[in-house]
């Protein structure tokens, strides 16, 4: 299985690369939060609250997104004919899935870049360990965008994605944080996994690295990227995937 | 080469598309599997390909058990789906080295077999180029090429000639028949041009409602002075069917 998704992995990785426009365009959403958005949050708020935000939105619009590719795969044919090879079908998920993360990783870099060249100041060691952080989400997420492509109406997969992603950004407490939320508006955001996450992103950025909302952050990325790449691959394993 | 007891496939719709399917493929026929539109074929295929779990029933696929040991009979067979699968794109000399290696051939080894299976196909020098600048004639012979990589015992060609010109499909029966002289390849395909399937095949199973209704070499059926178009039309009538109410992607 290594093997496959390896192969699968660094052949995708070609193709992203050759298609540089891909990764920029995932970007644009978040940069232009940033750079438009970020210099009047920051009247009464701090880039170490914004960014992390921005990343999630990052991660939520580029890897809740990834499964259009497949969408294409599957109807051209190309995927019923990897299926038909005796490579693990969950190779045929992870090699996908990390192309995914290496895209995300390199939005990412670019996106605290700028944000260092706004004003962002957080320790190497928070920005790393979010990083891992954000590429474990991205990975269940792609994972779970494929899932989805595979099982939906094709005409539908954009609209149902495109719609799902703007509340569960807006419940994470993307762009201001949920403890300023009314008690409602709390409560919910509280089913979202993406909440903790970013909550730790936050604590991380802050230098704060052995925390209670860093320690839930974790768990429930462990516990999320499990469940995705579960119902992945039992998709990938279905008969009309 | 292939051995069906009882296949079936119910869907969870409740369609019968495949009800009780027995029939064996030798080692080296080229055999047409026909029938009218939603009879069960492409099912059947789906199901002899792995790509679909059959309801009941077993099969032996070459040399291996189709349900016990799934991931051999990939090793062994190729199949070319009514869709192909080719991307645009992207150039096709990478994505046939990847679907080499997806077969488990090293780096080297896939790519010198793309260089024989591209060269025996008449494809030089079109593997660098996208999918999209192909003519169909072409892509169709690029799909056969992503299903030879690995010297395969057994050929699925789900209707391999739909769609072309009669140059091209003259082209490609010329290319299959020399699979099987010069590799002894085995070939079960679909195809809705009987023409076809008397020209290219050594025998035709007729497939409708799901069942097996006629089976036999070209020569056999034809009673009468009957062309295989008459003998089909009495087998199969003449009343329109549903467009891919029965097949593995449409149910």
């Amino acid at each position: 299985m290594l093997r496959d998704t390896l192969v699968l992995f660094r052949h995708g990785l070609g193709v992203t690369l050759r298609q540089k426009v891909g990764i920029v365009v995932g970007a644009i959403q978040p940069m232009l939060f940033l750079v438009l958005f970020g210099p009047i949050f920051t009247t009464f708020g701090t880039w170490e609250t914004l960014v992390p935000g921005l990343i999630i939105q990052l991660g939520l619009l580029s890897m809740g997104l990834a499964g259009f590719g497949v969408v294409f795969e599957k109807r051209s044919g190309v995927l019923e004919r990897m299926r038909v090879t005796p490579a693990s079908r969950l190779a045929l998920l992870l090699g996908r899935v990390l192309n995914n993360a290496v895209t995300l990783v390199i939005q990412t870099v670019v996106l605290l870049a700028v944000a260092f060249a706004l004003g962002l100041r957080a320790p190497a060691l928070g920005l790393v360990a979010g990083l891992v952080l954000v590429v474990v989400l991205g990975i269940s997420l792609a994972a779970l965008s494929y899932s989805v492509a595979l099982t939906m109406n094709e005409e539908l997969f954009a609209p149902v994605m495109t719609t799902a992603v703007v509340p569960l950004i807006l419940l994470s407490g993307s762009f201001l944080p949920m403890s300023m939320a009314p008690g409602w508006l709390d409560a919910i955001s509280r089913v979202s996994p993406f909440r903790y996450v970013l909550e730790a992103l936050r604590d991380l950025f802050q230098g704060h690295y052995l925390t209670g909302t860093v320690g839930a952050g974790v768990a429930v990325t462990v516990v999320f990227t499990a469940v995705a790449l579960t119902v992945g691959s039992r998709v990938f394993n279905r008969a009309n995937a | 080469m292939i051995k069906t007891v009882g296949l079936s496939k119910t869907f969870d719709a409740g369609v019968d598309a495949v009800r009780g399917v027995d029939m064996t493929v030798e080692p080296g026929e080229i055999v047409g599997f026909l029938g009218p539109n939603g009879a069960g074929k492409t099912t059947t295929m789906r199901m002899l390909t792995t790509l679909l779990r059959p309801t009941s029933g077993s099969a032996t696929v070459a040399g291996r058990d189709l349900l016990g040991d799934a991931r051999e009979v990939r090793r062994r067979i190729g199949y070319v789906s009514q869709s192909g699968g080719i991307p645009f794109g992207t150039p096709l000399k990478g994505e046939l080295e990847l679907q080499g290696r997806l077969y488990g051939l090293d780096r080297g080894t896939a790519a010198g077999k793309v260089a024989e299976v591209v060269a025996g196909l008449g494809l030089d020098g079109l593997e660098t180029r996208f999918g999209e600048t192909l003519s169909g004639g072409q892509r169709r012979r690029f799909d056969i090429a992503f299903a030879l990589l690995h010297d395969p015992v057994l050929l699925f060609l789900d209707e391999p000639t739909t769609g072309l010109d009669p140059q091209s499909r003259a082209n490609l029966w010329d290319h299959i028949r020399t699979l099987r002289r010069e590799k002894g390849m085995t070939v079960f395909l679909t195809t809705h041009y009987l023409d076809e399937a008397d020209a290219l095949c050594d025998r035709v199973l007729i497939i409708d409602h799901g069942r097996i209704v006629a089976e036999g070499a070209p020569a056999e059926l034809k009673t009468g002075g009957r062309t295989l178009d008459d003998v089909f039309l009495d087998i199969t009538g003449r009343s329109l069917r549903e467009e891919s109410a029965l097949t593995g992607q449409g149910a």
